[in-house]
């Protein structure tokens, strides 16, 4: 078993990744009940923004620590301003409407960003090669780590303990909190619950970007299709974890990714199971979870019991 | 889930949508040009143009724009005038069996050139052998497409008439890897990886299949999803195996970025694939990583023929999109085997109620020097040019490093 600490590593890794971007969907759940399957298009164009700074704003050859902080500037204020243009644009007007209405209207924003990049992005129809940060591959112990991992490692819980910093200490965090409990009361209590809605999809579009970012250096490449199955991989993260709760979604991504990674590596080794493991089977597997955890634990992993949401 | 059976819903009803408004207007445009004096015959086009697999995609679509293009300028059919129709299959066989229908419902369309994917092929082969529409591939490389399901066992039957290939199947490929791999490459051990489509899948078993009876071990084995990106798993189990060699069976879309996460890992072996992966894309999106990866592909590297000399010019002068490389010179020589069967079956510009069918038992008679050799087919409407190139990445390019032909038998 002396691959176990790499395989780990690896699932940390994805969790990760899975985690930044299940934070969107959670945070807007959380304050407005509506599940922005667009989402994963925000964390697409994020990496598309990042990438677009490199190309075409710095000069050629730059070295990639200097590049790096401006592309997540970047890719953070595309994706920043795509998510609030859909709050403004795609969802507030229908605030009031039946549920399912900015359900579609999110499904359709989705489609739409995505063949917005691929029409009119230059060389979207391929993949495109993301910059990498030279150096690597690092080895620490048996674990052998890319820059791209470090990176993502490293972004990753630092961003996390930020939010939860934010959410906790500060005053629009706590104003935040309780948009979430009550939005009506919080409303009387003279919060701004639309500034508050626009700073939830603020705050998930950043993310998101640096998602997109890691995501380009960790894989080398990304297309405009990219935000589709990660997308969908990052809302199970959040479902799983407790949509709706901020820690749920890292939690529930980091199990989500551990669970795929071990699944494809070990399941095959079990006699008997031959033919159900590999690399094949991980997302039967990372759903077999989400099964399992719905049925046992409705309201996810670390997610609250609340009555009148569903 | 809901969101992903809404999409596929929107995608189905949008290319249905498409396609009709595809039909209606050409058929108002063939009206329109009844004036002309020459009748107007196309050459159907079936290929992936955008997304997964669409710069090998495209490369067919131009080839084949520049076969027909050569044949009207060299008016080789007399009283014909040849246009190019080409749809878009996305690589999704349930698209390329209603691109296939459309094709065959556009009474002008005498022959078919694609599809790229062999899972395609399989749900179009029907369609146009009900229409005797004949359908050559470029590019589709799985034996039991012209061999039948039992071919293996040694019980060739030709499943359909109507459907012919440029390009050698995966039993020659497969093996002819597998002898380059042990015999020359001297590798021991292989990590098999597909990606559990018709081709990929097809060619990674015959690989392993021809590396074994070649005296090498197969030192373990894993599938992948296409689409997938993260292969970090499967890099681990791979440098973990002891294996001196990576096989992988399937399109150069996941295996750029299996190559590349698998070098950034520190492991130092090549990665083995078929002509899937053998496109400019697959060094472009490695880097560096894809040094020292090899690849077969079908015929001899067409940029070496001298008689393709003049299709690469004109593809680089009007700026196609696309990789030709792979299956251009197939898809020009597809392309022209159709044309040929239709100036013995179209004179003067009049086409016989039965062309079709006529057209089909032509192109089983085809016999001329093609841009990427000779064109001719057997009983089972494959091509009698077996010749497989093996190619390698060296200094960010594909160089062609052996070219030979294989015994199946």
């Amino acid at each position: 078993m002396h691959t176990l600490p790499q395989q780990l590593a690896n699932g940390l890794l994805l969790g990760s990744m899975y985690g930044l971007i299940a934070i969107g969907y959670t945070m807007v759940y959380g304050i407005v009940q509506l599940i922005n399957f667009a989402h994963g298009e925000i964390f697409m164009t994020g990496a598309f923004g990042g990438l677009t700074v490199y190309l075409y704003v710095l000069p050629d050859g730059i070295s990639m620590w200097i590049a790096l902080p401006l592309m997540l500037i970047g890719g953070a204020l595309v994706s920043v301003l795509i998510a609030l243009g859909a709050e403004r644009f795609a969802y507030r007007p229908l605030r009031g409407a039946p549920r399912l209405a900015p359900l579609i209207t999110a499904i359709g924003l989705s489609l739409a960003l995505q063949q917005a990049v691929f029409n009119w992005y230059p060389k979207a129809k391929n993949d495109e090669v993301f910059p990498q940060i030279p150096g690597g591959p690092f080895h620490v112990g048996s674990i052998t780590f890319g820059t791209g991992d470090i990176f993502l490692i490293t972004a990753a819980p630092l961003c996390m303990a930020a939010l939860a910093l934010f959410v906790r200490s500060s005053r629009t965090g706590r104003a935040m909190q309780a948009t979430a409990q009550d939005p009506d009361t919080a409303q009387l209590m003279g919060i701004d619950t639309n500034r508050i809605i626009m700073i939830a999809f603020a705050i998930g579009g950043l993310f998101a970007a640096v998602a997109g970012i890691a995501w380009g250096l960790k894989y080398g490449s990304i297309k405009y299709e990219m935000g589709f199955q990660a997308g969908l991989k990052a809302f199970t993260a959040a479902v799983l974890g407790g949509i709706g709760n901020i820690y749920g979604a890292m939690i529930g991504g980091v199990v989500l990714g551990l669970a795929e990674t071990m699944a494809s590596a070990y399941i095959s080794n079990v006699p008997g199971m031959e033919q159900l493991g590999g690399s094949g089977w991980a997302n039967v597997w990372a759903f077999v979870l989400l099964i399992l955890v719905l049925l046992f634990r409705p309201q996810g992993l670390v997610g609250e019991r609340v009555a009148d949401r569903a | 889930m809901r969101h992903r059976s809404l999409l596929i819903l929107t995608t189905v009803l949008t290319t249905g949508a498409l396609t009709l408004t595809a039909c209606g207007s050409r058929d108002k445009k063939d009206d329109n040009g009844g004036g002309d004096k020459k009748t107007t015959v196309v050459i159907g086009v079936d290929a992936p143009l955008t997304g997964q697999n669409s710069a090998t995609g495209l490369g067919i679509q131009y080839g084949v724009q520049i076969a027909v293009d050569d044949a009207n300028a060299k008016n080789l059919v007399p009283g014909v005038k040849f246009e190019v129709k080409a749809l878009d299959d996305k690589a999704l066989p349930p698209t390329g069996q209603q691109n296939a229908t459309a094709l065959v419902a556009n009474k002008d369309v005498l022959g078919v050139v694609g599809p790229l994917n062999s899972g395609v092929a399989q749900t179009m082969q029907q369609v146009f052998a009900t229409a005797n529409l004949v359908e050559i591939s470029p590019s589709n490389t799985n034996p039991t497409l012209t061999q039948g399901k039992d071919w293996a066992a040694g019980n060739k039957t030709r499943p359909f008439k109507t459907y012919f290939r440029t390009a050698t199947t995966d039993a020659i490929q497969g093996g002819f890897a597998a002898d380059y791999a042990v015999n020359t490459l001297k590798k021991k051990s292989v990590f098999v990886v597909d990606d559990k489509q018709t081709y990929g899948a097809g060619l990674a078993a015959l690989f392993k299949q021809g590396f074994t009876k070649a005296g090498g071990k197969v030192a373990g084995e894993d599938h992948v999803n296409v689409g997938d990106k993260d292969f970090a798993t499967l890099v681990t189990k791979i440098k973990n195996s002891g294996a001196d060699l990576v096989y992988y069976g399937g399109q150069y879309d996941e295996a750029q970025i299996v190559t590349k996460q698998l070098k950034d890992s520190g492991a130092k072996l090549p990665l083995f694939g078929g002509d899937g992966i053998y496109s400019d894309t697959f060094i472009t999106t490695a880097g560096k990583a894809s040094e020292g990866d090899l690849a077969t592909s079908v015929g001899e590297p067409v940029d070496g023929l001298a008689a393709a000399k003049d299709f690469i010019q004109k593809y680089k002068d009007k700026k196609y999109p696309g990789d030709y490389g792979t299956y251009g010179g197939y898809s020009y020589d597809a392309a022209t085997a159709i044309i040929k069967a239709i100036g013995n079956v179209v004179k003067d510009g009049k086409v016989p109620a039965d062309a079709r069918q006529q057209i089909v038992a032509e192109v089983q008679k085809s016999q001329f020097d093609g841009i990427a050799g000779k064109v001719s087919f057997d009983e089972f409407g494959d091509t009698t040019n077996k010749r497989l190139t093996v190619y390698q990445v060296t200094n960010g390019k594909w160089k062609a490093v052996k070219s030979g032909t294989y015994d199946a038998g």
